[in-house]
């Protein structure tokens, strides 16, 4: 016999589902925005090899890159609150994402920075531009130039990647997903829907990045 | 075709001898097992705390303790029969046990095969959390966060009576859910007697105190229909074990929570 699509509960709990899509925006745009912010910092330092702190930056890439992202979080909201360090699931998931996202973007950056010749440098120095103006105008422009894709890739992993949190309560879009699927026990329909609205927050955001990268990053002549 | 006819006479009476020995046996179980002095009881062997098996290879738990109780003021040997939760009511219908104590729910479908005997056990689905915590209906979880696992009869039923103002956050499985409350993440949990209790005897970081209870579903000892006699036995057993505190120790032993005073 052929499934018998059903659709109405799932669409019953779309408020649910919005609220969720929301959240994991919400979720993602802050991560995004702090953790290219911290990946931006543990490049320079690793780049330009300022010690103490490229060994520390290293050590943290090589950590957070070598565990999965699921442990990283339990470890947040299930393991610190022996040492005392108790947080919500929002700020946990945030953290997460955001210690997560920072470590691949310190490596994405990272090659952008050494990937400028140092004879630009050089030019800078010789048209006596200041060390903030250096930094901005030849360092970090066309550094974020060269990796704007790659980067913009990472922040999507990191959205899909945002499902897991749903694990700790964190109520975006897959936890909606699975309290509706835990009700209904309309699995297909449920997650057919679900990807649907991934796909497009994916697109979505994708356009966007592109979009902010050409306005800011890469569009104007540095 | 002689020698069939004869063959077939020999079955037949085989088989009638055989149908009127099991009528004269569940005529009255309780006459035969005390003739026998063997009572033969059905067990988990794989639902703890109620019946496991222990590293000596023995089976152990709070309906293994009951049997062997039951057996005692019968003044007969007790032999355990490990079954599982699909076969222990074929057990005692087909007379190859004569009770069963397995953690055995009550419900309508049951009751048109079995009998079922006073409660012996608590099984329940409840609002658990700190001995400081003053919560004792419903209403008291306003303003306060409770986890429990998605899905979960506790959190169906729990969600219909939840206060507006109760923040409830839906784990995945009972470990996250447990663990959420052992590093307090959330201040209550709703989850099953036999969850709470395998908890408090795994770890002592933070106690579950049961508060009140979301879904009742007690342990009945069964027994097969008919058997009055046996059945009056086993209740008064059950009824004295009740009152001079054996049962008690039990509960106290396997589920680390006081006997129900209802139950």
């Amino acid at each position: 016999m052929a499934y018998q699509f059903e659709f109405t509960p799932v669409f019953e709990h779309a408020d649910l589902l919005l609220k969720g899509a929301g959240f994991t925006l919400a979720l993602t745009v802050t991560g995004a925005v702090l953790g290219i912010g911290l990946g931006i910092v543990g490049a320079i330092c690793r780049a330009w090899q300022l010690k103490p702190f490229n060994w520390l930056f290293g050590a943290y890439v090589e950590v957070i890159r070598n565990t999965p992202f699921l442990v990283q979080l339990f470890f947040i909201f299930f393991g610190l609150p022996s040492l005392g360090v108790k947080m919500g699931e929002w700020e946990a998931a945030v953290l997460a994402m955001v210690i997560n996202l920072g470590a691949y973007s310190t490596e994405i950056i990272r090659a952008g920075i050494i990937a400028t010749p140092r004879g630009q440098l050089e030019a800078a120095a010789s048209l006596a531009m200041s060390r903030a103006e250096t930094f901005r105008h030849v360092v970090l422009r066309p550094a974020l130039q060269k990796v704007w894709p790659a980067l913009t890739s990472q922040v999507i992993i990191v959205m899909l990647g945002s499902a897991v949190c749903s694990q700790i309560a964190t109520e975006e879009l897959t936890f909606a997903a699975n309290f509706i699927q835990s009700r209904s026990f309309r699995a297909f329909e449920t997650y057919f829907v679900t990807t649907a609205i991934y796909f497009a927050l994916a697109v979505l955001l994708r356009q966007v990045l592109m979009a902010l990268g050409r306005r800011f990053v890469i569009g104007r002549p540095a | 075709m002689q020698r069939r006819s004869f063959i077939q006479l020999i079955a037949i009476t085989a088989a009638s001898f055989g149908m009127l020995a099991s009528t004269t046996a569940s005529a009255d179980v309780l006459a035969d097992v005390q003739k026998a002095g063997v009572l033969k009881v059905a067990v988990p062997q794989d639902f703890p705390p109620f019946g496991t098996v222990g590293t000596d290879l023995k089976p152990r738990g709070y309906d293994i303790d009951m049997a062997n109780l039951i057996a005692g003021d019968l003044g007969v040997k007790v032999e355990l029969i490990p079954v599982t939760s699909t076969n222990r009511i074929p057990y005692l219908t087909t007379g190859k046990a004569n009770l069963v104590i397995s953690s055995l729910g009550k419900n309508p479908d049951r009751a048109k095969v079995i009998d079922f005997s006073d409660a012996y056990a608590p099984f329940f689905n409840g609002v658990f959390g700190p001995a400081d915590t003053k919560v004792a209906k419903p209403a008291d979880l306003a303003g306060k966060v409770l986890g429990v696992t998605r899905g979960s009869v506790e959190d169906l039923e729990l969600t219909k009576i939840a206060p507006a103002d109760l923040t409830i956050k839906r784990f995945e499985d009972n470990n996250a859910t447990i663990s959420a409350y052992l590093t307090g993440q959330v201040q209550l949990v709703a989850t099953g007697n036999v969850v709470a209790a395998a908890v408090n005897d795994m770890t002592k970081l933070r106690r579950l105190d049961a508060k009140f209870l979301i879904k009742n579903s007690p342990c009945y000892v069964g027994v097969a229909k008919g058997e009055g006699a046996l059945m009056a036995k086993v209740n008064a057993i059950i009824a004295k074990a009740k009152s001079d505190g054996r049962l008690e120790a039990i509960s106290q032993k396997w589920l680390q929570q006081p006997l129900p005073k209802d139950l």
